[in-house]
């Protein structure tokens, strides 16, 4: 037939067909490279943000550190000459740092330039040599060895991220003077780059050198731990109730909706409901973690309820039926068969909802959590940051420091978001079940 | 005692009446069926009745004492709290709540002060004594009349089980609750806001410039909150994110739904839901020190004037944020069409390409539009790239992609931050824009879902 119908028109065999089935096919591979750059572009954009983070970051993880001898003379450390710890914390540690640094280049001796030399240290030295004696105060009069940061500019220099160039042009708040020092210093093997345990161990401070995201990690878990406790039972009584036993009327609608669009109500208002309602109405403390975990369960409650809808959904109805054969209420149903199958579904939504809220910032701006905090919170009603809204207040400092410092708190944070969803992948593998 | 030792108490009390109503229960039963329900119903019962009346009474009870125990102290104390506004009035109880925790000395503080922070603490103690004696008296009253009624004919099951029914009611009200208590919120200050700046001006108005004068003499800084400037600057930055995350995001959804080898799909779709996991500070943070610098010096080498915090870095950086969740939302929608469509097209003798923009994508195309304006919504909505990335101050109206603009959530993140009075229109008005946005995001959420639905139905 179609051999006829060519013969007489010649529609599908000329030299026009030709081109026409040319021209479709080209529009095919255009089509088709067009749809392959835009995923090529969705992965170029991923690499290219991570290799900024990592490659920003991965230095703050390392520290650089000199040697220094410190002699813990007791009318120094022990101005009241009793041992005991208040007395201790008020001892000069500065000068005790300082006369150690000294000693490490004795052959500066002009007062200009030990004031230089001083400034070599970061204000963490005096810090952690006051924590070694409180920690032993058998140390006093005695001399100690050990590795005290330098101040953040010097550590950028050390890692590449000033050059000597910034440094001769005035643009890093180190001297030339400092540099030739640090080279001395270098020369007599002083200067070791060692691992951060501070970066990772301590609270926010000004001071990039000194500033860790142990006191953030801390606000975060106990928010989330708030979010957890409010949001888990709430959405999964709610999901529960509108996916088994709720009748089927305008009400229930009602709430259906609401909870379908207060899942996509911009996260930063629900920060204004906070300040409004729960810091306003019902004085909750400002900056703790108690409101920032309220806030953040009423933002993922839509999103649990929502997954465990679906983990509902997903048990099949005969399972209910034979519960119902064999005499269960409809409670026991649910109770005893329903929820038990559905729960690991129910987990790794809820899991997945609360790596949202881990990485969730305006909100909590709008409550105060932005606050500069050193200490690290001991309870929920304790003033605390968390780790997204550290790398926000990190970010927004001019200090070049904290650009490697945000970098690797951003590292932090993503390590925290692998590891609960590879629960969640875990789970979801490990439980799911095909009826 | 805390009010933590009171809800400790009140769950140990509640795990007591259970083992007690369920020991009485089994005490009861003559013999095998000879009781209604099973003897933990029994226990539950009690536990219920023990635990769920002191529970809510202590609730209850803890929101409402603060604002009484203030209200106590503000009228025993009139030298400190009379004839002062709410911020001087908040100052003061600043000063009085450091003076309790310790944090200020107390020799710095007034005699005042002193005795309405020793009144404070008393009042609080007051409270939760009285708290505790009277949830732990309701407890062990419930308990008493609880385990009183249990007999082997009572249906313990099925008054459990009422109870359980009104307890996930009242849980899926929460989420109602939450709205209300939004709209509510949102209104109450924002009519505050426009009961001092006439809703007209905000509305129409060309100018924003919200810092208001400290002093009352201080000339010309009365603020004026003109709502058109941030509206252009949202849009800016949205349309340029919507530029960037409907072509790529729709476009990769079909290349993985109907081009991509399994193999490629393996590494695309998991790469897409990592885009999709990361937190919007991070995108900010990406935006502000690689991506507008980028953009700057990329514009200077080309002679052009580019700001710092250029609204296309911002748009940018928001649409990469967005592929992932357009490509998901696009992927339902194409996967929603029937295969026998497809079938049809390929049977007629159209290429792949040909069936996607004849047939696919028209067929799709309600869904597709739904999609994209969940996408906006959630650009318009979205706060830390732009507080990161974009500018403080209002650009002009010139729809210039490279110089600065301000988006209503730039404003609200950044005049709340830190500010305590809640009586200056600079605070209200954060209020009136976030009205504006909830607004705006409701009714593009609310149109699309109807949309999805109403599509889904068509092929179901």
């Amino acid at each position: 037939m179609t051999d006829l119908v060519d013969r007489r028109t010649g529609a599908h065999t000329s030299d026009d067909a030709a081109k026409r089935l040319a021209k479709r096919y080209a529009s095919e591979r255009n089509f088709r490279a067009f749809g392959m750059g835009a995923v090529l572009f969705a992965l170029a954009a991923l690499l290219l943000l991570l290799y900024t983070i990592i490659s920003d970051g991965y230095k703050a993880f390392v520290t650089t550190n000199v040697t220094v001898t410190a002699q813990i003379s007791p009318e120094l450390a022990d101005p009241g000459g009793k041992r005991e710890v208040n007395d201790l914390r008020r001892g000069d540690y500065i000068n005790i740092a300082r006369q150690a640094i000294r000693a490490d280049l004795p052959e500066v001796t002009a007062r200009q330039d030990l004031r230089e030399l001083y400034g070599l240290l970061s204000d963490g030295a005096s810090v952690m040599i006051r924590d070694r004696v409180l920690r032993d105060p058998s140390l006093i009069g005695q001399s100690i060895t050990l590795k005290v940061p330098v101040s953040s500019d010097v550590d950028m220099f050390n890692k590449g991220k000033i050059v000597e160039s910034d440094i001769a042009g005035g643009n890093a708040r180190v001297t030339p003077k400092q540099l030739g020092y640090y080279k001395q210093l270098q020369e007599k093997g002083l200067i070791s780059t060692d691992f951060n345990t501070w970066f990772l161990s301590s609270g926010d401070s000004r001071q990039p050198e000194l500033a860790g995201v142990w006191g953030s990690m801390v606000g975060s878990i106990l928010t989330l731990a708030i979010t957890l406790a409010l949001a888990f039972p709430l959405g999964v009584a709610s999901a529960v109730y509108l996916e088994e036993f709720a009748p089927k009327n305008k009400w229930t609608d009602l709430i259906e909706v609401n909870i379908n669009n207060l899942a996509a109500v911009p996260s930063i208002v629900f920060g204004l409901l906070g300040l409004a309602v729960f810091l306003q109405f019902f004085g909750l403390p400002r900056s703790a973690p108690l409101a920032g975990g309220v806030v953040l369960a009423l933002m993922s409650l839509p999103i649990i309820i929502i997954a465990s809808r679906a983990a509902l959904r997903a048990v099949p109805p005969s399972i209910r039926q034979a519960a119902m054969g064999l005499g269960a209420s409809r409670i026991q149903v649910v109770t005893h068969h329903v929820l038990p199958l559905a729960m690991p579904g129910i987990l790794t939504g809820t899991i997945l909802s609360l790596a949202h809220a881990l990485g969730e910032t305006a909100p909590l701006l709008m409550i105060g959590m932005v606050a500069f905090i050193v200490d690290t919170p001991h309870s929920v009603t304790d003033a605390a940051t968390v780790l997204p809204v550290q790398i926000y207040l990190w970010a927004d400092s001019p200090e070049r420091g904290f650009v490697e410092k945000t970098s690797a708190a951003i590292m932090v944070l993503l390590a925290f978001l692998l590891a609960m969803n590879a629960v969640a992948i875990f789970l979801r593998k490990k439980f799911e079940r095909k009826w | 005692m805390p009010p933590s030792v009171v809800f400790l108490t009140l769950a140990i009390l509640a795990t007591v009446g259970f083992l007690m109503g369920r020991r009485r229960a089994v005490g009861l039963a003559s013999g095998p069926g000879a009781l209604h329900s099973l003897p933990g119903y029994y226990g539950y019962y009690v536990a219920v009745w023990c635990g769920i009346p002191a529970l809510l009474l202590a609730v209850v009870w803890l929101t409402a004492q603060g604002p009484i125990v203030r209200a106590l102290v503000e009228a025993a104390h009139p030298a400190l709290f009379a004839s002062r506004s709410v911020s001087e009035a908040s100052l003061v109880w600043s000063d009085l709540f450091n003076l309790i925790s310790g944090v200020k000395a107390a020799g710095t503080a007034s005699q005042d002060l002193l005795g309405a922070a020793t009144q404070y603490s008393n009042l609080l103690s007051i409270s939760h004594a009285a708290l505790a004696v009277i949830a732990l008296a309701l407890a062990i009253a419930g308990m008493a009349y609880a385990r009183g009624r249990i007999s082997p004919t009572m249906r313990a099951r099925n008054a459990v089980e009422r109870f359980l029914m009104w307890a996930l009611l009242a849980c899926s009200i929460v989420a109602v609750l939450t709205t209300l208590g939004i709209v509510l919120s949102l209104l109450f200050e924002a009519m505050r806001f426009f009961g001092k700046y006439p809703l007209l001006d905000f509305i129409f108005g060309t100018e924003w410039s919200p810092q208001t004068a400290i002093r009352s003499d201080q000339a010309g800084s009365s603020g004026s909150f003109g709502f058109l400037p941030l509206l252009y600057g949202t849009m800016m930055i949205t349309v340029i994110a919507m530029i960037i995350a409907v072509p790529v995001g729709l476009m990769s959804a079909i290349y993985m739904a109907d081009y991509a080898t399994p193999r490629i799909r393996s590494i695309a779709k998991p790469a897409l839901e990592v885009l999709a996991g990361i937190p919007s500070v991070v995108y900010g943070f990406f935006a502000a020190l690689t991506v507008a610098p980028a953009i700057r010096n990329m514009g200077q080498s080309l002679g052009l004037d580019v700001a710092g915090e250029s609204a296309l870095a911002a748009g940018l950086v928001m649409g990469i944020m967005i592929v992932p969740y357009v490509s998901s939302l696009a992927d339902d929608v194409i996967h929603a069409v029937p295969q026998s469509l497809r079938h049809g097209a390929y049977g007629l003798g159209s290429t792949k390409s040909e069936t996607i923009r004849q047939v696919v994508l028209p067929a799709a195309l309600p869904g597709i539009v739904a999609a994209v304006m969940l996408a906006v919504s959630r650009a318009i909505g979205e706060t830390m790239i732009v507080a990161m990335a974009a500018g403080l101050a209002a650009g002009d109206f010139d729809f210039n992609p490279l110089k600065a603009v301000t988006t209503i959530t730039v404003q609200i993140a950044t005049l709340l931050v830190g500010d305590q009075e809640f009586d200056s229109p600079k605070t209200l008005s954060v209020f009136a824009l976030g009205l504006v946005l909830f607004c705006v995001t409701l009714t593009l959420n609310f149109i699309a879902l109807r949309v999805v639905r109403k599509y889904r139905e068509k092929y179901d």
